[in-house]
């Protein structure tokens, strides 16, 4: 990184916002140097830049040589017992000079942080809690600053005070202070809506005691993840400033001066490349290590994606399939083999998190069936393991997890990639965030069409997506595919998303809680719309979802989970009139105004 | 979209404006005499209140800015006290050196950063590990430092490119790429850590969302999740770190166009600060600030273009 990337765009300034100061792992300095201590990376650049401040302070006590001291008879010499680091052209001992050269870099470094600091913490906390006009100023004065090419001002401020080491390192604190006012403002601006905040100035707290009581410290760590990337770069800026000899005067050590001097005998003796510049290259690493050890520890590192090979794994059922698929299909032949056919799944993230405990569920071609419980009790995992969309630490079993007869336990990434779409579809609550942003409604149908039916050309597949909105009673399909999602409405974009899951022609569709997220006129429309596809189609829809007014509605039959096992199965009449589990008679209860028809 | 253009190009002013003031004010504060300075020991009196009168140097500061902004717009930029070649015609001969540095190294540390950043999301664990172990090392090595480890191993040790100079595009482009292939890829290195890291951010959130479940639920392919959907809804913040890369990529290299001894801007402005040569310094300032205005402007209409939002 270069002096002028230290304002980047930090997710984390976001993040930290989200997670809130209560709770999480660095809201306090305790937490906060616990959180260091347990990650090894982080913890071994705190210690070895502890340990080489300590020991660049130390020089006079502790290096072996004069840094100034000239040998020559023993110029350019690899390390020995003698000179554990070599000799320079002139015959000094590099290892001392290392020592004390560290003195002005570790110097230009404080300078600078202090510079940073104290100009982008307060105009940062100003900014963010002073109101819309104060803010746009000085975050206007920020961007400026950032847009400025920092080196040519460091060059034409060395070009007066030249051999200065302050002047510079503060002007760049000055002109990157933009990336770290962003970050304070942005907490501020999180932290001043915070409860405790608003509580805290309802009891009458003035401003100033607000913003150093309560915002300081969640401000603090962030502003502290800044500051270490900040002093990788101010280093490096003064590394560079002594290679172009703009620093410490000679004979007088520094590391940019040391890699200067080691560029002119580079065809000679390339060695003396080694320790100089390496020495800035680790102390760097080592600054950038801990600030993103202290960001791991504000914030949560995200978990793995499982695209691509890191999928959960399906395992292989313990019972051999024979033997109990056998009972099975024999009672399934006198009926039609159903379309999705569950025997004992159970899903775990994880040691010791049970999602689901052995659910079994069979339906049918045509039917609607409900999938019926409070948050967590396994319903929308179930569904989800049907298509192979649970996250990377899942752990699947089961007898048997068939969809349209086949059993996709064990199925890798491809194979699932075969029957999404194609022999199952999914719908889900958020119709508004479930499309894609960036592209029109056409453009992703367009893309679904091209992926399930190949061989259409341009034409035809344009008809099929006017088709596919057409059949979701969307009124003008040609006006439609030129909108993006956030042109839509709740109903208009689920009503895209249901086109989008049949573009492929499943012959089950899974809806996870469709209507939640809709208003209640809204829903009746898409349940109707749910009801009509099915019956044209014939298609099985499993509705997933936590409110029994919905499933009477829509459902023919009702399973009811709780806990991740089946405690109830029955026909929609019949588990309204006559309830056998508990659990279903205090979800009823729980639920207002149910017509039983 | 004109207002958004608007408001850039009002703030680019600004901030040439900025900089030109600073690199002025800055030049008040040198000690001693700059006609003196100039003149040296030779020159009579006579001379010597020629040179205040025409540089100004007995007028209240304002008044001497006012008349540096008036030459400015005039396309006259003065002359080096060092040795009188005007200023303007050393940066028009300049910047397409420092130019072919920076064009080829941002293209390429933008292809190679989002590959290695989508790579660190998608391919299985030791490759991503490896990947950002690189990138841990690529940011923290100075660019500098490695320009000369590049000519130590590939111009010294084995003698495939060349450790210094510069052959100009317009004479012999096969010279003038084998001569660049060097300082390119020390300034690279760093540039590339950095979009590999923020492609990795957004690629995380990208298909950590909701729409991404849905496509992956409808069957779509992953090259077309990941390389088509991820990487566009990434773009914008893909757009700024490259903005910003290249802002970095513009100081790096001034050090790499000292260690291949090119003449390019950087080389010119670190001779002009060892030889207090201040009137080449405020040129070369505003040359690399317009630089960077023009790529403020072109990111922008790229924002602008990225943004479906916008375009309505």
């Amino acid at each position: 990184m270069t002096i002028d990337e230290v304002g980047l765009a930090d997710p984390s300034a976001k993040r930290v916002g989200r997670e809130g100061s209560a709770g999480s792992e660095g809201s306090s300095l305790r937490g906060l140097v616990a959180g260091i201590v347990g990650r090894p990376i982080a913890f071994g650049s705190a210690i070895f830049l502890i340990a080489i401040i300590l020991a660049c302070l130390a020089a006079p006590l502790i290096a072996p040589y004069d840094p100034l001291h000239q040998n020559l008879s023993e110029a350019m010499m690899l390390p020995s017992p003698a000179h554990i680091l070599g000799t320079d052209d002139l015959g000094r001992d590099v290892f001392s000079r290392l020592l004390y050269g560290g003195q002005p870099a570790f110097l230009g470094v404080l300078v600078g942080s202090l510079a940073c600091f104290l100009v982008g913490v307060p105009l940062g906390l100003v900014a963010g809690y002073g109101g819309r006009k104060l803010d746009s100023v000085i975050s206007a004065v920020g961007d400026l600053l950032l847009s400025i090419p920092s080196i040519v001002v460091i060059l034409a401020i060395l070009a007066v005070f030249n051999h200065n080491i302050a002047a510079p390192m503060a002007t760049l604190g000055i002109l990157t202070s933009g990336g770290l006012l962003r970050v304070v403002r942005a907490v501020t601006l999180e932290a001043r809506d915070q409860l405790y905040v608003r509580a805290a100035k309802v009891s009458g707290l003035g401003p100033f005691r607000i913003l150093f009581r309560h915002i300081l410290p969640a401000v603090a760590g962030p502003a502290l993840v800044q500051l270490g990337i900040f002093a990788g770069v101010a280093l490096t800026l003064q590394a560079g400033l002594g290679f172009l000899g703009l620093d410490v005067p000679p004979p007088n050590p520094s590391w940019g001066n040391m890699i200067g001097e080691a560029a002119h005998v580079i065809s000679n003796f390339p060695w003396l490349l080694v320790p100089s510049g390496g020495i800035v290259a680790l102390t760097t690493l080592a600054f950038g290590l801990l600030s993103d050890g202290v960001h791991d520890t504000l914030s949560n590192a995200r978990k793995a994606i499982s695209i691509g090979t890191r999928r959960s794994t399906h395992a292989v059922r313990g019972v051999p399939a024979r033997s109990q698929g056998a009972g099975a299909d024999s009672e399934a032949s006198t009926v039609e083999a159903p379309v999705l056919d569950i025997a004992d799944l159970r899903v775990s993230f994880g040691a010791g998190k049970v999602a689901v405990a052995g659910v079994s569920l069979a339906c049918s071609a045509g039917e609607i069936v409900g999938l019926v419980g409070e948050s967590g009790s396994g319903k929308s995992v179930t569904s989800l393991a049907c298509l192979g969309l649970l996250p990377g630490n899942a752990t699947v079993t089961a007898q048997r997890l068939a969809v349209n007869g086949v059993d996709v336990i064990g199925f890798s990434e491809r194979q699932f990639r075969d029957i999404r779409g194609s022999e199952i579809g999914y719908i889900s609550q958020e119709p508004m965030s479930s499309l894609d942003p960036s592209f029109t409604v056409g453009s992703i149908l367009r893309e679904a069409v091209r992926r399930h039916e190949p061989r259409l050309d341009r034409r035809q597949r344009e008809q099929r997506v006017l088709q596919l909105l057409a059949e979701v009673q969307l009124p003008s399909p040609e006006v439609t595919v030129r909108k993006y999602s956030f042109e839509l409405s709740g109903g208009m974009a689920q009503r895209v998303c249901i086109a989008l899951a049949l573009a492929g022609r499943p012959k089950l569709l899974i809806a996870d809680e469709p209507t939640t997220a809709l208003d209640v006129t809204v829903q009746a429309d898409i349940l109707d719309l749910l009801r009509q596809l099915r019956d044209r189609e014939r298609l099985t829809i499993v509705l997933v979802t936590h409110d029994l007014a919905v499933v009477a509605d829509i459902c023919e039959r009702v399973i009811v989970l709780q806990n991740g096992k089946v405690v109830e199965q029955a026909s929609t009449d019949d588990l309204f009139s006559s309830p056998q589990h508990d659990y279903t008679k205090s979800l009823i209860a729980a639920t207002p105004n149910i017509l039983v028809a | 979209m004109t207002g958004l253009i608007t408001r850039r190009i009002v703030v680019s002013i600004v901030v040439l404006i900025v900089v030109s003031f600073i690199t002025f004010i800055v030049q008040s504060f040198i000690p001693g005499d700059p006609a003196r300075a100039i003149l040296g020991t030779t020159g009579t009196p006579q001379q010597y209140h020629e040179l205040v009168k025409t540089l100004h140097l007995n007028e209240p500061v304002a008044v001497q800015y006012l008349e540096y902004m008036s030459h400015l717009l005039r396309g006259d930029l003065g002359s080096s006290l060092f040795n009188n070649e005007p200023v303007a015609s050393q940066l028009l001969q300049r910047t397409p050196v420092t130019l072919s540095l920076l064009v080829p190294s941002t293209i390429l540390l933008a292809v190679i950063g989002v590959v290695l950043g989508t790579l660190s999301v998608t391919a299985p664990r030791p490759i991503a590990r490896i990947i950002d172990v690189f990138s841990l090392l690529g940011l923290a090595m100075p660019n500098f430092w490695l320009a000369l480890l590049l000519v130590s191993a590939f111009a010294i040790a084995i003698p495939l490119f060349p450790a210094v100079g510069y052959t100009p595009l317009a004479s012999d482009p096969v010279a003038w790429a084998i001569g660049l292939a060097l300082p390119v890829a020390a300034l690279t290195v760093a540039g590339i850590a950095n979009v590999a890291k923020i492609t990795r951010d957004g690629m995380l959130e990208s298909l950590n969302s909701d729409y991404v479940r849905t496509l992956r639920a409808s069957g779509f392919s992953s090259a077309s999740i990941v390389w088509k959907h991820g990487l566009r809804n990434s773009g914008i913040s893909i757009v700024t770190i490259l903005g910003i890369t290249f802002i970095g990529a513009l100081s790096g290299s001034v050090y790499v166009e000292d260690v291949f001894a090119l003449p390019g801007l950087g080389s010119l402005i670190v001779t002009a600060t060892n030889q207090h040569d201040i009137p080449v310094i405020q040129g070369v300032a505003l040359d690399f600030t317009l630089i960077v205005v023009v790529l403020n402007l072109i990111t922008d209409v790229v924002y602008i273009m990225l943004n479906p939002k916008t375009r309505r």
